[in-house]
């Protein structure tokens, strides 16, 4: 579960990158996080997985409390809360194995445990076949599959994406959606902040919209619409 | 390869210093151990004279010892010495050779007392052909130890400093270069420890390699020198023990002292060295 009670986040010298936000998020949720550029979107996702704390207000994820987690105890947070991103992330100097691997060696996983797991992942995201093969030698679909892949395996609780389709073309972003939804039909909460208006309308799921840093709207079958506060 | 030619260097000269102080400190010792005073007497002295000078000296009660050492026990002492050189052998016998007398004070601040005594009592009696202090020698053998120790300690200093840096600045750059990696492993939630051991771990692996490969240039050194070392060293005994045979358990065994001191040091510089660059370009 997450909670947002009242969040704030300023960044210095810039105005508030949110605002007064009050949400709830239970587990097992696909929820979309939509908006223009610059609406906090994305600083939701980072609130979240404490790469920045809030400003004011508490921001709760199952029993942590965002604000209050030493630094050295981040991890903990991190290998129950994973990352995708629009730029896939990947380490360009190794294969498709060891880039989902890495997502387990920080585990202290065995290595033929992680062997068992990778494969099977690798098998979710349709990817078997091409584990030996270089994120380069890969098309940018098949590298945001790895980068799905590195950060599911292990079993994290929740999932956040952060524009994850942004170098897509439609039907490859078609497939991101098909595994991430996949992912999230075995329990796994999944947060995406997105711009895609067509992966949005076409899905019909709960839809956060923001802008300017406030909840704009909060939709169970959402669509992708633009805002109104602004003219 | 930078880091590790640093900490070569670095351990190749502590290494040569360490050494050399701890020969000096033998050599000292061995002198220390030796009696401070020798009194060498002319022929014409008996051994009534020297039991007179022996019976004075005691008078005074700041002798620790006196030992009168014959012309016969100085040949055997000559024969033990030069056993290797038949020549020198032939050519001494124990009418050539004085005896004397071994005097040893409670403490050094009584041996000028002590040599005033001698110098009184050799002027009324005129026995004496030659008094050798054993201060003297030991006095330039510490001003040579010290000096050693300054001149090692200083340089291995700044040696060693100029590794750390290195190895700082490596370290740094490999953190740099690696920042992609980092980042990722940050998400997937590895722990600091997790991040930073690899770092700290190739810090100590360059002091280890570094002070390996000095042990063994200065190993092969100490064999190769041998023969020298020997012929210099080989009026005290621990060195003989030590390096008579390369091949025996004592010199083993001082081998594997010398490199478990370097190889601990240079453990500990550069993890040091990689810990500061670690905590300096890591934060979380």
């Amino acid at each position: 579960m997450i909670r947002f009670d009242h969040v704030s986040k300023h960044y210095p010298g810039h105005r508030g990158a949110l605002s007064d936000i009050t949400v709830e998020i239970a587990d097992g949720e696909f929820v979309y996080l939509i908006g223009p550029s610059g609406a906090g979107k994305t600083t939701m996702l980072r609130l979240i997985m404490r790469d920045i704390v809030p400003t004011s207000g508490t921001l709760l994820v199952d029993e942590w409390k965002i604000a209050s987690i030493p630094a050295n105890q981040i991890h903990h947070l991190r290998r129950r809360v994973r990352t995708v991103y629009q730029d896939f992330k990947l380490l360009a100097d190794r294969t498709v194995y060891e880039n989902v691997a890495v997502g387990l060696e920080v585990l202290g996983k065995a290595e033929g445990e992680i062997a068992k797991d990778v494969m099977k992942i690798l098998s979710l995201v349709n990817l078997e076949d091409k584990y030996r093969q270089f994120p380069l030698q890969l098309s940018a679909g098949e590298q945001q599959r790895v980068s799905i892949a590195r950060a599911i395996v292990g079993g994290p609780k929740i999932l956040l994406a952060d524009e994850p389709t942004g170098n897509l073309d439609p039907d490859t972003a078609g497939e991101i959606l098909d595994i991430l939804e996949e992912v999230n039909s075995i329990g796994t909460t999944v947060i995406m902040a997105t711009h895609n208006a067509g992966i949005v309308n076409e899905r019909k799921k709960r839809t956060l919209t923001l802008d300017d840093g406030t909840i704009h709207s909060d939709e169970v079958k959402g669509r992708y619409h633009v805002s109104k506060k602004k003219t | 390869m930078a880091a590790i030619l640093a900490m070569f260097l670095t351990f190749l000269l502590t290494g040569f210093f360490f050494l050399t102080t701890v020969t000096s400190a033998v050599i000292l010792q061995y002198f220390e151990g030796k009696p401070q005073i020798t009194v060498f007497f002319r022929d014409k002295a008996t051994k009534e004279d020297a039991t007179s000078l022996t019976s004075t000296l005691q008078a005074t009660g700041k002798t620790a010892s006196v030992r009168y050492v014959t012309k016969e026990e100085a040949l055997v002492t000559y024969r033990t010495l030069f056993q290797s050189d038949p020549l020198l052998l032939e050519m001494v016998t124990s009418d050539i050779l004085p005896a004397s007398l071994e005097v040893s004070a409670t403490g050094p601040e009584y041996l000028d007392d002590l040599a005033q005594t001698i110098a009184t009592y050799d002027e009324k009696s005129d026995i004496i052909e030659e008094v050798v202090y054993q201060k003297d020698v030991v006095d330039a053998l510490i001003s040579w130890s010290n000096a050693i120790k300054i001149v090692g300690g200083v340089l291995a200093g700044l040696l060693a400093v100029d590794a750390l840096l290195i190895v700082m600045t490596v370290i740094g750059m490999k953190i740099a270069l690696r920042r992609d990696e980092i980042e990722i492993l940050k998400l997937v939630g590895a722990s600091s420890w997790y991040i930073r051991l690899p770092f700290l771990w190739e810090g100590a692996l360059y002091g280890i390699w570094g002070a390996t490969s000095a042990w063994v240039v200065l190993m092969g050194l100490i064999v190769w020198f041998r023969p020298v070392l020997l012929s210099f060293l080989e009026a005290i005994p621990v060195f003989v023990i030590v390096l008579s045979n390369p091949t025996s358990t004592t010199f083993l065994a001082a081998g594997a002292g010398l490199f478990g001191i370097l190889v601990i040091t240079g453990f500990l510089l550069g993890i040091i060295g990689s810990a500061v660059s670690v905590g300096r370009y890591l934060k979380f």
